[in-house]
């Protein structure tokens, strides 16, 4: 908390997440505001040190109002409560009390609000929760009385909306949560620079599934001062401050002349004809190339880039943020934009997966979880919560009836066949005929024959598989190291669940971010994964990657990968396969 | 001093919504309101902080107390609002 920011260097340095040039002001996002110091006195005018924190109370609550108004939905609910907590008439009292026994109106607030943060945080479940909310609002009210500028959700209000943005902006954070981010749109961020996070964050999958440039893990970011010009570069990684116009000019040149070499490639190689959409190797061995969405939002992109269909559609924008699950109508509506996007295709809806770093205030584990990762998350969530389960099979099948596009839908964090035989069953009962599982969980990978007898198809995680089979947390940035998927075991793990899925006669994708490296797509592909589903911007250069080798040589790329003792020797092998002819 | 003894039926107890509505409804009033759990001391029905600290959950039974006029209309309908599905 609270350290002095000193003047960054020209350029900072990150892991680049998402490919591509962004230029504009930064706006930083606050999240700490610096506790009032313990012992602060007022000049003893006790009546206007507490009008000025009730000014403060009043200030915040008809801001966190306003913006609420301006959202709408759920969203307004969360706000419209916060602004509640600003103008807690105990909170005021207690505010009060402190200020007439000499107590500094920043430091009267943060004891105020620190009795009710005790109380919360020891209900725990959806009132701990609600801790979060608190000490928002409470920074916000501190924030204004010490002349501070404002923690950051008014730049997510206004990224969202798109209002009172003319000129888009490079959004710098220390870490994006998502329902944070759920709101955002494209078109007001150039980029997003975040100081912890590593290739499978939140932030980089986010980043990558709206196309804008990203930076992750770089250091010193939120010392940047506001408003400064920032030159982010999303494949290098590099962030650069104040540059002169004609470095802008040049980044700008490079990323465009890259975005035109892809399309050319794969138009030459498939002269013309429609075949130019489908993914498909050398000797004509098809992979459906698929698009990862997080809602109807992401669906024009994954059209212009190409996609023939939607291999995981992420279903928890609809749920988070709110205080109840939405219903079917409102569930129906929103999977049937999805699917009347892709008439004829495959469209793989999977159901919520919350919990662990996703967790939802209506889906309460059972109990603490000193280990999220490893606790209540994904389908094991939903058991406990079946009707929330069934109100989403019930609107897939609703809006799965009235598309041509072939639904699908997919359990998450499945470790057991009988977890498999209970979503298998819990869909047909619904009516939806084709269930499948993701295979995220080595367990499940390891012993795939055992699971696949129930479902109709499996599709891999590779993010979660990665964490796991190394024992990674995602989230942990200094681990991130070993967040490979390219380490042997995983690869292992892949080709004996493609393997289990062949033999049954069954279809095996996967749709971690690891089908969005070209060189691993060629792997998988080799190992018998029979479809590939990514961030959009990403199937250009995988379509093309896949269109050069013929089926045998991805074969032997696998085989060399797998024969390699670590993640840079495998990459190394499978491109020297690869570059054979 | 008027007074209603009511068992939460609403599915997420005294929070999120029910809670907002509930705070919003007693903060009209011109006079105190409390809330309580059975044995529990009695916290002012107008704090948002104060009712959602009291943790209430479906099935609590709370106690709802008030003194004024209208005191019983406003009391039967902060008992609807906890006893909403």
């Amino acid at each position: 908390m609270g350290q002095v920011p000193t003047a960054p260097p020209p350029t900072l340095t990150g892991t680049g997440v998402s490919p591509g040039i962004g230029y504009g002001p930064a706006r930083v996002l606050v999240l700490d505001v610096p506790e009032p110091e313990a012992g602060a006195r007022h000049d003893g005018d006790a009546r206007a040190e507490r009008e000025r924190a009730e000014w403060a109370l009043e200030q915040v609550a008809a801001d966190l109002e306003a913006r609420g108004a301006r959202v709408g939905g759920e969203a307004e609910q969360v706000l419209h409560a916060q602004a509640m907590m600003a103008r807690d008439p105990e909170l005021a009292t207690r505010t009060g009390e402190l200020i007439d026994r000499g107590v500094a109106a920043p430091r009267a607030v943060f004891a105020a609000f620190g009795t009710y943060r005790g109380l919360l945080a020891a209900a725990g479940g959806y009132l701990g929760e609600r801790v979060a909310d608190l000490d928002d609002v409470r920074d916000r009210v501190i924030a204004l009385l010490t002349g501070r500028p404002l923690p950051g959700a008014a730049e997510f209000a206004a990224a969202g909306s798109g209002m009172g943005v003319t000129t888009p902006f490079v959004l710098v954070a220390r870490d994006l949560a998502p329902a944070d981010t759920a709101l955002l749109s494209p078109d007001a961020v150039a980029a997003f620079v975040t100081e912890q996070g590593g290739p499978t964050s939140h932030t980089a999958i986010l980043a990558r599934s709206l196309g804008v440039p990203a930076v992750v893990g770089c250091t010193g970011a939120t010392a940047i001062p506001p408003g400064v010009p920032l030159l982010v570069d999303g494949a290098g990684g590099s962030v650069r401050l104040s540059p002169p116009a004609h470095e802008v000019a040049r980044a700008r040149r490079v990323a465009r002349a890259g975005r035109a070499v892809l399309p050319a490639v794969s138009s030459t190689q498939v002269s013309g004809s429609h075949l130019f959409r489908r993914g498909m190797t050398a000797d004509g061995h098809a992979v459906p190339l698929l698009a990862n969405i997080g809602g109807p939002r992401d669906v024009e992109s994954a059209l212009a880039y190409g996609a023939e269909g939607v291999g995981l559609f992420r279903t928890e924008f609809l749920f988070l943020g709110r205080a109840a699950a939405p219903s079917v109508a409102e569930q129906a509506e929103a999977y049937r934009a999805v699917f009347e996007a892709f008439p004829g295709d495959r469209v793989v809806v999977r159901t919520l997966d919350a919990g662990a770093d996703k967790p939802l205030a209506f889906l309460p584990p059972s109990g603490v979880e000193p280990n999220p990762a490893l606790g209540e998350r994904g389908l094991r969530l939903l058991r406990r919560h079946r009707d929330v389960m069934n109100v989403q099979l019930a609107a897939l099948a609703a809006a799965a009836t009235k598309t041509s596009a072939k639904a699908q839908v997919m359990a998450p964090m499945v470790a057991t066949a009988e977890e498999a035989e209970w979503f298998a069953l819990a869909c047909r009962t619904a009516g939806l005929a084709s269930p499948g599982i993701m295979i995220e969980v080595p367990a499940a990978a390891l012993r795939a024959a055992d699971l696949i007898g129930a479902v109709d198809f499996l599709s891999i995680g590779t993010n979660d598989l990665t964490q796991y089979a190394l024992a990674a947390d995602r989230q942990v940035g200094s681990v991130a190291g070993l967040q490979d998927p390219w380490h042997p075991a995983v690869l292992d793990l892949v080709a004996a669940t493609a393997s289990a899925a062949s033999g049954a006669g069954k279809g095996c994708g996967v749709c971690g971010e690891a089908a969005a490296d070209p060189v691993l797509a060629c792997v998988f592909v080799g190992m018998g994964v029979t479809s590939l589903s990514m961030a959009a911007p990403a199937l250009p250069a995988v379509r093309a990657a896949l269109i050069r080798h013929a089926l045998a040589q991805c074969a032997a790329a696998a085989s060399a990968a797998r024969s390699a003792r670590s993640a840079v020797d495998a990459r190394a092998a499978a491109e020297a396969a690869l570059s054979r002819t | 001093m008027a007074e209603r003894k009511v068992t939460v039926t609403s599915e997420v107890g005294l929070h999120a919504r029910p809670a907002a509505t509930f705070v919003q409804t007693a903060a009209k009033a011109p006079f105190d309101v409390m809330i309580a759990k059975v044995d529990g001391p009695p916290v002012n029905a107008k704090s948002i902080l104060a009712v959602l600290s009291l943790d209430v959950e479906q099935g609590d039974f709370i106690v709802v107390s008030a003194e004024g006029e209208g005191a019983d209309e406003l009391l039967d309908q902060l008992v609807e609002i906890v006893s909403a599905p």
